[in-house]
């Protein structure tokens, strides 16, 4: 190997080299932006984990994540070597020509442009082979870039092979940078090709150049062949100055994003740096376009999370806003996400950012004796001995009571276990608050915690066992009670295990839908299938687990108009019932109101089923 | 004495010399759905809040309707936006929304 030109500089390399300043600088000037807009126990944060081993871990995922695209390999294999060819292979590109540089022409390592146009200003002597090495491993991993290629552009014809019903819309900025990535590689396969005969090549490069010089002596007129050069410089340059403002820009945030989520920085603060990071690393791939119900059954695709962080990142408030609140936080979007983009956690920020509703005044009849408004409730304080002394407390939660068979079935089951019961709502309650969390209003939520928490606590409960996913996830994770939180399905599955209550099996066939809030968002998966089992014949379907759908229902999408929301419910009843089972069982009563109205199938909450059975 | 689950409300005058109708056209606009409200009181009657105070969205709507914003402003918040109503609403009103829209216009720059 020795140097073919005595000057180490060529105008052409100017394109690649004006576009490599500016990303260093936009990713310099983004990267100083970003930590100074993390709160301070959030820079505290990140500066730990950059100096602790944990750090190596990180390293780890964003090799695994952002190079060779795990998540996306397990979706479906064609799509992820599609992605894997492009990230892994340009990414070995580099440390190719940075090697070769690094051992034949050390003195160059300064100059940016020298490990790219390598070909160009190195050339193979006759009596070394020191370099084919390289120029085989250089080769190899081109023709691997390139099947990528081969297979992006089948992608936009045929995405069904990559496992996808819907793909991306493009926009002309998205558009630009896509091409002008397509362009990169042919386009340097095409130069090194020409140039194989002057500088030495492999199989590919080598094998194409000999067919090109059969046709014409390029090497003598080289001045021919040089605006390939110039193609591939440009194509290059336009890449770099599109990737700001282009889904590309994910491959400059992704790996901050993932050293920020493993330091344990949560998008708690509005406007963090966090939230910025996560926008961007937002690769726009679409595959989150297929689970989201919106889109598939509701035609609302300005709704998908796609779209929603598309608003967030040119900065259209009112769309972002009107996406939030037509999400159904169902989280099926954020389950398939290959990098971990967490939309819900980003929504209910934008709804907090536009909605307050709190006062002074806005609660205040929360602590107003309850014998000044005349009412007979015992939800507000609590009157009398004998409710203090319990095992445990049923909270129906709100919505139970449009659906009274679940509250009954479970009071008869907590009458036939012996087990001592409050049933503090029996008359009534407040709301846990998790609605009105979910609308935007933290601070009003916070007081509806702050108030049940201390009807809760007066008891000396073990347990505190509710019949509402909504009300259950609120407790488990933002109550400080002295005591378990179960739903009523984890509860009554105790109850069998350890023999207070028995049921006589039936040969009823059973199929069950997973509420969105009881399952894929607190992961209580086995309980409901276990009681269901012991008492029918649980079918399992193609929606079971984290594939499980929303019922349409959700509270959190206030905007959602009710017809969309019907449509949704039936096409899931339809979905659930293709082996015609006898009952369609949940364990959430906005599920079951929801299914309720298809009449097509008798809807039952699975309390009520052991209810009916119990010895 | 009997309780039949409502109250009697002080009576009123309705001023029909004034047309205030712009809130509920705002209304309208964002969430059309409020314009199918039949005044049932299905929504009043299993309200959650409506077991502490006197708050009736089937009034809101009515109030609303009518343009009396002023009865409106220190009563809409009061709503726990638990989503009662809206279940059991028979004309699938998207009653929280209205209670958001209603509340960004009657207190927009006035909480914090
Ligand atoms: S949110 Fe995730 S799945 Fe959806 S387009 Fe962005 S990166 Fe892909
Ligand atoms: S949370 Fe559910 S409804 Fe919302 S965007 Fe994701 S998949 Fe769609
Ligand atoms: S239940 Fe629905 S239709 Fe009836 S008064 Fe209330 S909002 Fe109107
Ligand atoms: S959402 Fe508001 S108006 Fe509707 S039932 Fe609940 S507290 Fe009452």
């Amino acid at each position: 190997m020795q140097e073919r030109l005595a000057s180490s500089f060529d105008p052409f390399v100017l394109p690649y080299t004006i576009g490599l300043v500016f990303i260093l600088t936009y990713l310099f000037i983004a990267l100083i932006r970003v930590v100074k807009a993390l709160p301070n126990d959030d820079k505290f944060k990140l500066l730990k984990h950059i100096f602790s081993l944990k750090i190596f871990k990180s390293g780890w995922e964003i090799f695994m994540e952002c190079l060779l695209h795990r998540k996306i390999w397990k979706k479906n294999w064609t799509l992820g070597y599609m992605h894997t060819a492009f990230a892994f292979g340009w990414f070995l590109l580099i440390i190719w020509g940075h090697l070769e540089v690094n051992i034949f022409a050390p003195h160059r390592l300064n100059l940016p442009w020298y490990p790219i146009f390598f070909r160009y200003f190195m050339m193979e002597t006759e009596t070394t082979l020191q370099g084919s090495f390289f120029f085989f491993m250089m080769d190899l991993t081109l023709l691997y870039v390139l099947s990528g290629l081969v297979l992006a552009i089948y992608k936009r014809f045929r995405r069904k092979a990559f496992g996808m019903k819907r793909t991306t819309k493009l926009r002309w900025n998205d558009q630009v940078a896509m091409y002008a990535l397509w362009a990169i590689f042919p386009l340097r396969f095409l130069a090194e090709s020409f140039y194989s005969e002057i500088s030495g090549g492999s199989f590919l490069t080598a094998g194409v150049g000999s067919i090109f010089h059969w046709f014409y002596n390029f090497t003598e007129n080289e001045i021919y062949i040089r605006p390939i050069w110039w193609a591939y410089s440009i194509s290059l340059g336009v890449f770099f100055i599109m990737l700001p403002w282009s889904r590309y820009t994910h491959i400059l945030s992704e790996p901050l994003f993932i050293i920020m989520r493993n330091a344990g920085i949560r998008e708690e603060h509005r406007n963090s740096g966090y939230g910025k990071v996560e926008i961007y690393s937002c690769s726009r791939c679409g595959i989150c376009l297929d689970p989201c119900q919106l889109v598939s059954v509701a035609s609302l695709r300005d709704s998908a999370a796609i779209n929603y962080t598309r608003h967030l990142r040119l900065w259209k408030s009112a769309k972002a806003h009107q996406a939030a609140s037509t999400c159904l936080m169902c989280n099926r979007c954020t389950k398939a996400c290959p990098v971990g983009v967490d939309t819900a956690a980003l929504k209910l920020n934008t709804k907090h950012e536009l909605v307050n509703l709190h006062t002074e005044k806005q609660y205040d009849y929360l602590n107003t004796s309850v014998k000044d408004i005349s009412t007979p409730l015992n939800a507000l304080t609590l009157s009398g001995a004998e409710a203090t002394d319990v095992d445990v407390i049923y909270f129906a939660g709100c919505m139970t009571h449009l659906t009274p068979a679940t509250k009954l079935a479970m009071t008869k089951i907590l009458e036939a276990s012996g087990e001592r019961f409050n049933f503090i709502d029996a008359e009534g309650s407040i709301c846990c608050g998790r609605p009105v969390l979910l609308a935007g209003a933290r601070k009003s939520a916070d007081e509806l915690i702050k108030k049940n928490t201390e009807l809760f606590n007066q008891i000396h409960a073990k347990t505190l066992v509710t019949s509402c996913p909504i009300c259950y996830k609120f407790f488990k994770e933002n109550y400080a009670l002295n005591m378990r939180v179960l739903h009523h399905s984890q509860y009554i599955q105790e109850l069998l295990k350890i023999g207070k209550i028995k049921i006589n099996p039936t040969t009823a066939k059973i199929v069950f839908h997973d509420p969105c809030e009881l399952g894929r968002n607190s992961g209580v998966y086995d309980e409901p299938r276990e009681v269901l089992k012991s008492v029918g014949q649980l079918q399992s379907t193609a929606y079971d687990g984290d594939e499980s759908l929303c019922c349409g229902h959700s509270i959190a999408a206030e905007a959602l108009p009710y017809r969309k929301r019907r449509v949704m419910s039936d096409d899931v009843v339809e979905k659930l019932t293709t082996n015609n089972p006898d009952i369609l069982a949940t364990a959430c009563p906005a599920c079951k109101k929801a299914f309720s109205e298809t009449n097509k199938i008798e809807v039952k909450d699975l309390a009520e089923i052991v209810a009916e059975n119990l010895v | 004495m009997i309780n039949f689950g409502y109250k009697r409300n002080e009576s009123a005058t309705l001023d029909l010399d004034v047309d205030n109708s712009e809130l509920y056209k705002k209304l309208l606009k964002e969430e059309p759905s409020a314009a199918t409200c039949i005044s049932c009181g299905t929504c009043a009657s299993t309200c959650s809040t409506g077991q502490f105070t006197d708050f009736n969205l089937r009034k809101i709507m009515l109030l609303c309707k009518r343009g009396d914003t002023q009865s409106l402003e220190p009563i809409i918040n009061r709503c726990m936006l638990c989503g009662k109503c809206q279940f059991a609403c028979p004309k699938g009103l998207n009653t929280r929304h209205i209670v958001l829209i209603l509340n960004k216009h009657l207190h927009a720059g006035k909480i914090s």
